[in-house]
Formats: C-alpha cells, structure tokens, sequence
C-alpha cells in the first residue's frame, strides 16, 4: 500500500480560469477547453460529470462515447511525465470520470445514486463502527413464501436432492416478479425523467420502496442459484 | 530526465525480457550473450578468498548454479513477491527456498527474507538483481542511461504483490512509470499493427501464475471488460507434479530418497522441464538417469499418460474464464477472438481446452498464436512504455483501461466485509466512505480494508489497517470523517480522510498488513554506480573491458577441459580468430566494437559451454558432490565464463 498523505480537497467551486493559459473557463470542467489541460479537482456530481441533466433513462451507447472522450483527455497515461500536480489531478478527474461511468452505465446503480442526490438512504449505511444493515426486513407480501423457499434451501444444503425441482420452480417464480418489478421500475424513470415537481416526488418514493423490494429478491436469487449450482 | 527512453519490462516467474518501441515496432532487446530471455534465478557467488562480498549473478550464469550450489540459488521468486512468512510455507514444500531462521514468530506478515549461501534476501530486493540486469542490457544497447520503466504483473495480483513489483523497481533503481497487467499489455501487442475492433479473450498461462481478461478494442481505446486468474497456477505446477511423480518411483522401485539431494532433485526438476516440452510436440518423452547407487531410473511418459497426469492444474483455468466471461456478461459466442500468452500455452491440451471454452473451431476460429508467447508481453509493455512517454506517433491515439482485479472492501461489523469497489472496476477508481464513533468521547476509530470476493474478512486478503486518531470527543454519533479510497492507475490503494464537522484533519496511522516501509525499500537500494551518470561511457568502457577480459581468460583456459575435443575443428578455428580480434580491440578505445567482438567469441563457445555444463550435470546426477565434479572436471566449471557479464558487484 502506498504511503498516504492528508489532502486539503477544495470544496470551493468552479475555478475560473485555467491555471496553464489563464483563459477563463465559463462551466465547471475538468480540463481546459483552451489548452485542453487537466484542472484541479472539482466537487461535482457524476451527472455533472458528463453534463447531464438527473435523468434516468440515458443512451449508454453515447454515454460511452462521452467516456471514452473524457479518458483520452484526462487519463493518467496521458500525464506520466507532467508536473506532480497534473499528475495528482489527472489521477482524481479519472478516477471520478470511471466511478461516474461505473455507476450511471448500469440503470439500477443510476438510479440509486439519484435518489441518494435526492436525500433517499439507500442500500448500505456504515454508522457507529461500519455496521453493514443490508435490507433484509421481508417484504410482508411475501413472508410465507419465502419461508418456505428458506426451508427447502436448508433441506436442499444438508442434501435432500427430492427438493430441487420444488426449489427450481420457486426460482423462477421469483425471477418473475423481478421481471415485473423491473418494468415497473422502468415506468418510474418515464415518470421521473418527464414528470412536474408532484409526479417526480411521487415516482422517488415509488423507486426507493421497488429498489428495497428489488434487493431483496436479488439477495434470495442469489441464495437460490448458489444452492442450486453447489 | 523526462527525454531519456522508457523501457517496458516483463518480469517473469521465468524469464524475464525488455523491450522498447524501435519505431512504430516493439523489439526485445538482447543481453551481452544474444539471447531475449533472461531466466529470472539469482544466484550468489562463492566468497572470494579474499573474504570481500560475494558477487551476486542473474540469468543464464545463475542457473547453472542452481544445479551446482543449489543453497545458494533462487528461481520463481515471483511466487514469494508481496506475501507474509506464514503464507509462503506451502510453496517451500515445492521449491528449494530456504527461509532465515531468525523469524519473528510473533509477525506471521513479515516479508519473508531469503538465505543465499551466507546472505539473506527479501524477494523484492532478489526481484530488483533481475531487473537491474534487464536495466543494463538496455544501457548497454543505447549506449545511454536507462531510468524509467514500464513493468507487467499478472492481472490477478493483489496490492501487496503490485506494490512489492514496485519497491524491487525502485531498488534497482527504475522508475516505474506504470505497472501494467500482462494480458492487457499482450492485446496491446496483438492490437497494434491491426486496428481491430471486438471482444478479445487474453488467455495467460506463464511459469506461475494464470490471467485471463476480457477487453473491448473500439478506436483505439482497450477497456479491459474484466479478469480473473490465479497467482499460483503454471508451468511450475506441471514441472512439481512430474518431479513428485519421478521422486516417489525412484524411492519405492530403488529404494532411493532423492530429496535430501537438493543438486539431484534439481537436475531432476531439469528432466522434468525438458519432459514437458518434448511432450508438446513429441507423442512420449523419457526419463533416462543414473541413480547415486548406480541403478538407473528409467521411465516412459506417453502423452496420453501426462495429459490424464495434467488435467487438474489446466482444469483450474476453466473457472476464472467462466467466471470472466459471466462478470463481463458475455457468452463464449460474443469473444470474437482468443489470444494465448505464456509459454504454457504451447501445450496442445492446453489449447484443446482453450478451443473448448470459447467454443473455437465451431465458430471457425483460431486462437492467435502468431507472436512468440515468451515475449508477447515485454512487447505490450514497450508499446505502454510508449504511450507513457507521450511523444510518438505510432501510439498517439492509443490507451488502455484497466481494471481492478479483486474487489475492495472495509470490515463491518460481525467480521462482514462491506464492499467499497467492486471487482473489474475501471482504474483509476475511487470510493467515499462517512465514519463516526460509537461511544460518547471516543477519539479513534479503527478501519480495516480488505481485497477479495468473499463476504466474511477472515476469508479475504487483509490490506491494512488504519487508525484515525485525534477526533474531537463528541458525542456519540457526531463525528463525520469522511475518508476516501482511491485505486491508482496501477492499481495501488491510496487512502485520505478528513473530520468533517469539526473541520479538523484526522491523523491516520497506516498499517499495511503485508510489505516493507518505505524506510525499508530506500535501505535495499542496490549499491550501484549507476547513479554517476557523467561518468557513464567510462563506465561502459571499463565494463566492456571486463567482459571481453573474463572471457578471454575462460577462452585461455578452454583447451583444458575434455570438453573442447569434443568440438569441431572449424568452431576451434573460429573461436582461435576471434580471440585475437577481441585482444586487439581490448587495447583500444571503441566500445562498440569491443562489445561486438565479445558477443561474437561468446556465441561461438556458446556450444563449447553447453557441453561443459552437461557434463556437471551428469555428475550432479551420479551423487557426486559439487566440489568433487569440480575437481574432477578441472577449475573451469566455476569460472564465470561467457555470462559473466551477468554480473553485480
Ligand atoms: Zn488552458
């Protein structure tokens, strides 16, 4: 592990010109639209990343595009023998540019993040000494079937093979409502991307109880497949 | 500085190679003796009578100790880089390491130091011989001085082992522009000349360790999809099987225990290696050898016998590049091609299985083979090297994306571990992470970072702990540190934080779990002269001078040994001519052609050397103790000849 230092981050905003050419920067970029240099850091969201307005639902094949742009600019290989500090910022804006990509190329972190820029709690909470409070209440809709499901899992664990078929078909049982779950989620992102400050709140409050229900389906699936496959 | 030539370099459990861009071409570069591959063995000299430091050699030179002084030589260090004490004790049952016997026994972590003959070794100090050697052949082919390198690690490498790469390199005085995964640097190789476009699989089969990565190509940009692999999956494994195999015959059909001989076992291992590689082309390969109570062990190997023998180590390959393919939510129909690097590849059961997993010859396709795959990789690092250097045309649009191989995480509570950085992230890549207290007052809040897959930290790959001090006692809860993780672009953590309600920067302490201090890498420093760059074409003088001296003398002495009958009539001319030509350039001043006329004598007793060391072989074999072969062959066999240039003082 390298040595770690202290780092003051600027949470200042927008520079207002570029440190090499001096010309003045009229958005908050990370490099120069003059010079093309990689600028210091700046606190932005990962839509602000790629100059996008908080919508849900994005054309990855251009957000690729934008990203691979971004890199060729910015990338550390690209400022291997630059000075120590454009080294430093071209080493914070790609790692920023990759996380932003990371999270917004896959829907379902995309819209977990907005809701989080939003004010949501979502997923994973460190408090006190890193507690890790996965969503793991049961949804009620679903408590007697999942006990069940628990039970044959266990069975099906200590190698009663009668099971599997049983624990099969409950798979795909679940694999549908994710399916469906799904859709509806995508009926959200409509309703977010297009809707009025009402509809908007309304879809937020929508996705963050489907994301809740989405994770723990996933989680069972998940049980289900490894059990399945060992 | 910033205008001297980057070079790329692959340092392997094997061999090692460096390469640089000749023009818009990748080319290895030769050491003194001609040869691309540097075996990466170490090897400490004899003291000299007059009790001064022993010489430390590399290369060709040092695998000949190996079977001659095998306590005081080592090869597939690679294997040991960035690893505790604790966890190298499986691979001393396989390989001749010795270990100090002044281990702390309270630090299981400790990097574990190396006995060579009457010194100790940490791995990467025994990493940073091989690379200095790799750093003067360079020098010695420019002419010039060599300072910044490139060098490849398996993709599947843990922090640890990347950061112990990169302390040998500064040890040897390289600085390491980039360290970059060996199958990205070998699609970097494939991908130049061809602008290709596609999902190509990288499949890494080397001495030790096994990679396999899955990349997109699209204008110019190489994204890395994912990886997977094994840090201890390879070549060695096959070579370990055979001898285990040989060993356990030749104790219960002869009765003999040949593993307290560690000269025989090593020339045993020799066989096996050799076993290996006429299996790759021939249908059978034997082992014919004479045993220390005259008995002789003979064994036939069919194919079909060694490959039933194998399948499990190359079956241990499947599941990373299922897994691979799974990660980068692709099928085998969807990688459009394949590409075999390392020379475990050549084994054709090892492309049957290939063939097999992406469903090759169904789709009518071939794996790529068409560079060498020993040095595939140091030409991908050349072409990074010159990426990195910025200033060449034929790289200029060119840029990789790598990924991080093992995903990142923090210890919760109850011992779960909170991923923070997912697995075949894009790196550079970071994280952000909000940490409070507990208790009402508490200062310090300790953090434990972790690598791997699995859900509980016990299972998981310890990384560091980290101790951030001097929070202002608040109540319980109110703190906001706020600490970030940041993977670099070699994929090396980095870590900073700050209290965010109280404004005041938290103290860290840092404790990684496995590695040397930064104190301690700056101590290892190799002596070296390589600093006094002003006085680097008297250097290369004396240097030259030296060579051509040692071989003249192991020349001078050559007609002595039996060996030299054995030769033709005409090699004996040659070497007779060129001989005098190197006394004549010794006494002037051209480097150039002095070191010209050294390699030419040193490739013209190239055979003459050979049939010296098969001759201390077969002795070696015969039980006969090392001094005793030496006496008996005359003093020739320990005289540093033509690889002496593979030499440190
Ligand atoms: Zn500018």
């Amino acid at each position: 592990m390298a040595p770690f230092k202290i780092v003051q981050a600027s949470d200042t905003a927008v520079p207002v010109k570029c440190w090499s050419c001096a010309v003045a920067q009229n958005e908050s970029t990370l490099f120069c639209s003059t010079c093309s240099k990689v600028q210091p850091p700046l606190r932005m969201d990962y839509f602000q990343v790629f100059q996008l307005p908080r919508i849900l639902r994005l054309d990855v094949d251009v957000l690729e595009k934008e990203f691979y742009r971004l890199s060729r600019k910015l990338h550390p290989d690209r400022y291997a023998r630059a000075t120590e500090s454009e080294r430093e910022w071209s080493l914070a804006d790609t790692a920023l540019v990759n996380d932003a990509y990371r999270t917004l190329q896959d829907p379902i972190r995309r819209t977990e993040y907005l809701l989080k820029l939003e004010g949501e709690s979502i997923g994973e909470e460190h408090s006190g000494k890193v507690s890790n409070s996965r969503a793991s209440r049961v949804p009620s809709d679903l408590l007697e079937e999942v006990f069940e499901l628990n039970m044959q899992l266990d069975e099906l664990r200590e190698g009663d093979a009668s099971l599997r078929s049983d624990v099969e078909a409950a798979g795909q049982k679940f694999e549908a409502m994710l399916d469906e779950l799904d859709s509806k989620l995508e009926a959200e992102w409509a309703r977010w991307d297009e809707g009025d400050a009402t509809a908007r709140s309304t879809a937020q409050k929508q996705m963050v109880a489907l994301l809740d229900r989405r994770r723990y389906l996933d989680n069972l699936l998940r049980d289900v497949k490894k059990v399945l496959g060992a | 500085m910033s205008e001297g030539r980057v070079v790329g370099i692959d340092l392997g459990t094997t061999n090692s190679l460096v390469a640089y861009m000749q023009g818009d071409t990748p080319v290895v570069i030769p050491g003194v003796d001609g040869s691309n591959l540097v075996p990466s063995v170490v090897a400490l000299d004899p003291v000299p009578a007059d009790g001064s430091r022993p010489t430390v050699t590399v290369g060709n030179t040092a695998r000949k100790s190996l079977i001659q002084h095998p306590e005081r030589a080592i090869y597939s260090v690679k294997r040991l880089m960035g690893r505790g004490v604790s966890e190298v004790q499986a691979e001393l049952k396989f390989f001749p390491f010795r270990l100090a016997d002044d281990v702390d026994a309270t630090n299981l972590n400790e990097v574990p130091r190396i006995q060579l003959g009457e010194m100790r070794f940490t791995p990467p100090e025994i990493s940073a011989y091989i690379l200095r050697q790799l750093k003067r052949n360079a020098e010695r082919f420019f002419g010039a001085p060599v300072t910044q390198a490139v060098i490849t690690v398996p993709a599947y490498f843990n922090d640890a082992q990347r950061q112990a790469t990169k302390d040998a390199g500064r040890m040897a005085g390289l600085e390491v522009l980039r360290l970059v995964n060996e199958p990205t640097a070998a699609a970097l190789a494939y991908g130049l000349d061809r602008k290709k476009e596609g999902v190509i699989a990288v499949y890494d089969l080397g001495g030790g360790t096994f990679d396999i990565s899955i990349l997109k190509l699209k204008d110019g940009i190489f994204e890395v999809l994912s990886t997977n692999g094994d840090t201890h999956l390879g070549g060695d494994d096959i070579d370990n099987l055979l001898v285990a195999i040989a060993l356990d015959e030749i104790r219960t059909e002869h009765n003999v225990d040949l593993r307290s001989h560690a000269d025989a076992v090593q020339a045993l291992r020799k066989s096996a290696i050799d076993a290996k590689i006429t299996l790759s082309s021939k249908d059978a390969a034997s082992f014919d050898m004479e045993l220390p109570n005259g008995e002789r062990y003979q064994r036939e190997i069919p194919r079909a016998v060694y490959e039933q023998l194998i399948a499990p180590v190359l079956e241990r390959t499947a599941g990373p590049c299922k897994q691979a393919m799974a990660d980068a939510n692709l099928e085998p129909a969807d990688i459009s091609e394949v590409v075999l690097v390392g020379g475990s590849t050549r084994i054709p059961a090892v492309q049957r299985l290939v063939d097999q997993l992406f469903n090759l010859t169904a789709r009518g396709k071939k794996p790529h083979t068409e560079l060498n795959p020993d040095e595939v990789v140091a030409l991908g690092a050349a072409v990074q090297a010159d990426i990195l250097a910025g200033s060449a045309k034929a790289t200029e649009d060119l840029l990789l994306l790598d990924v991080t191989p093992l995903s990142l995480g923090i210890e919760a509570l109850g011992g779960v571990v909170a991923k923070i950085i997912p697995r075949n992230s894009t790196i550079p890549a970071s994280a952000t992470e909000h940490f409070t207290t507990g208790v009402e007052g508490q200062t310090n809040v300790a953090i434990h970072v972790l690598q791997g897959e699995r859900e509980m930290a016990k299972d998981c790959r310890s990384l560091a702990r980290f101790d951030l001090k001097g929070i202002p006692p608040m109540s319980a809860g109110l703190p906001r540190i706020e600490v970030k993780f940041l993977i670099d672009a070699d994929g090396i953590l980095r870590v900073t934080a700050r209290e965010q309600r109280s404004g005041q920067e938290s103290q860290i302490e840092v404790k990684p779990t496995y590695g040397l201090t930064d104190e301690q890498v700056e101590s290892m420093i190799l002596d070296s002269f390589d600093h006094a760059e002003e006085d680097f074409a008297k250097r290369l003088l004396i240097e030259a001078r030296l060579e051509a001296e040692t071989i003249l003398a192991a020349v001078e002495k050559a007609p002595k040994h039996p060996a030299w009958q054995l030769l033709t009539d005409d090699e004996r001319l040659t070497i007779d001519a060129l001989k005098s030509v190197v006394q004549i350039l010794l006494a002037g001043e051209d480097v150039n052609a002095l070191r010209a006329g050294t390699v030419s004598l040193d490739q013209a007793t190239r055979r003459f050397a050979e049939l010296m060391m098969e001759d201390a072989v077969s002795s070696a074999i015969r039980g006969k103790t090392m001094d005793a072969a030496g006496d008996e062959l005359g003093k020739e066999i320990n005289a540093p000849h033509p690889m002496a240039a593979a030499e440190f003082k």
